[in-house]
């Protein structure tokens, strides 16, 4: 009885803080403006749809992969697939909670965009280098 | 520990530093206990839990670290430090005396049953962090950061281990999740101190899943 108590509040819980755990690595990047080669390439300019994730996803995996936001990436991409989740069986009983998924989505697209835009300046950095060396 | 050196915060993080610190120590006892005994022995069985209770308790310092982070402008600190001792020795005492009837496997199951309750009652502590970051408005995106995955930590594990305590049985889930768990808190941690400096703000209304 009190392992089942604990075992359901814990797994709110652990909603609720990886919900928010989310949604502040995505507040840190929202205020980045992205760099106008990254604008052309994925065609995102001051805000992003949910539909652009996968596309911005297929050209993070061509980069090459900078360790510091390997981790922030996958937690993203984990809270996006959740929110389709949620999206595809909840948000078809509650509009407002569709809307709402629909938002997160599209800024979860914009962080990927905002880490493309990073590994790609990382990339130019890395070639740089290797000119001058 | 070296994230925090390189980027300067160490003295103000130390109680995370502590954990880490035995973090590694610990892994490296498991290591030798292991390589000795083998995974299956009582040796190593043993060791993990205790282990896993000591680094638990050292995480309450990390929390109460935080804590004292977020209250020092209130001047409260020395007294949540006091609650929160009182509450770590209240919790060791219930699990024992829920335990104390089965004595033929007392130790194992204290062990589970004490870990259950120092996880549930981290997560309680984390929420009420949390509780007050928001209410505070507290816009460190640092702190936010640690405290959040503290969060999905402790929540992790109380839940991993009222799954084993519900059902021995279960191997398949309460054995493979706290390695993967482990990886959690360094990688979360490391991610807090290398991208934002102690300096680095943002709304913390905006990250609460019910809107403020």
């Amino acid at each position: 009885m009190m392992a089942g108590l604990i075992f359901v509040f814990s797994l709110a819980a652990m909603m609720q803080f990886f919900v928010s755990y989310c949604r502040s690595l995505i507040a840190a990047s929202a205020r980045r403006a992205l760099s106008l080669d990254v604008q052309d390439v994925v065609g995102i300019t001051r805000s992003a749809k949910s539909e652009d994730f996968e596309r911005v996803m297929q050209f993070l995996h061509l980069c090459p992969e900078r360790r510091e936001d390997r981790n922030g990436i996958q937690a993203i991409g984990a809270y996006f697939r959740l929110l389709g989740a949620v999206g595809k069986t909840l948000g078809k009983l509650i509009p407002s909670l569709r809307a709402w998924i629909e938002s997160e989505r599209s800024q979860c697209a914009y962080f990927a965009a905002v880490a493309l835009d990073r590994r790609i300046a990382y990339s130019r950095d890395m070639l740089a280098e290797q000119m001058t060396a | 520990m070296v994230c925090s050196l390189v980027r300067g915060p160490f003295r103000r993080y130390f109680t995370l530093n502590l954990y880490m610190s035995m973090s590694f120590f610990v892994s490296l006892g498991r290591y030798l206990v292991f390589t000795r005994h083998g995974l299956l022995s009582p040796e190593y069985t043993y060791f993990y839990y205790y282990s896993d209770a000591t680094l638990t308790i050292c995480l309450y310092f990390a929390l109460m670290g935080l804590y004292a982070i977020v209250f020092e402008e209130l001047g409260a600190a020395l007294k949540l430090r006091v609650f929160m001792m009182l509450l770590l020795i209240g919790t060791t005492l219930f699990s024992f005396s829920v335990v104390h009837q089965s004595e033929a496997r007392m130790l194992t199951h204290y062990i589970v049953e004490i870990s259950q309750n120092l996880y549930f009652v981290g997560l309680v502590l984390t929420y009420v962090l949390w509780a007050a970051l928001l209410k505070l408005h507290e816009s460190r995106v640092r702190v936010i950061q640690i405290v959040l995955s503290l969060g999905v930590y402790f929540s992790v594990n109380a839940a991993n281990y009222a799954l084993h305590n519900a059902y021995p049985n279960l191997r398949v889930v309460w054995e493979y999740l706290p390695p993967v768990t482990g990886m959690l808190l360094p990688v979360a941690w490391i991610y807090a101190f290398m991208r934002f400096d102690d300096e680095a703000r943002l709304a913390p209304a905006r990250l609460a899943v019910v809107p403020r």
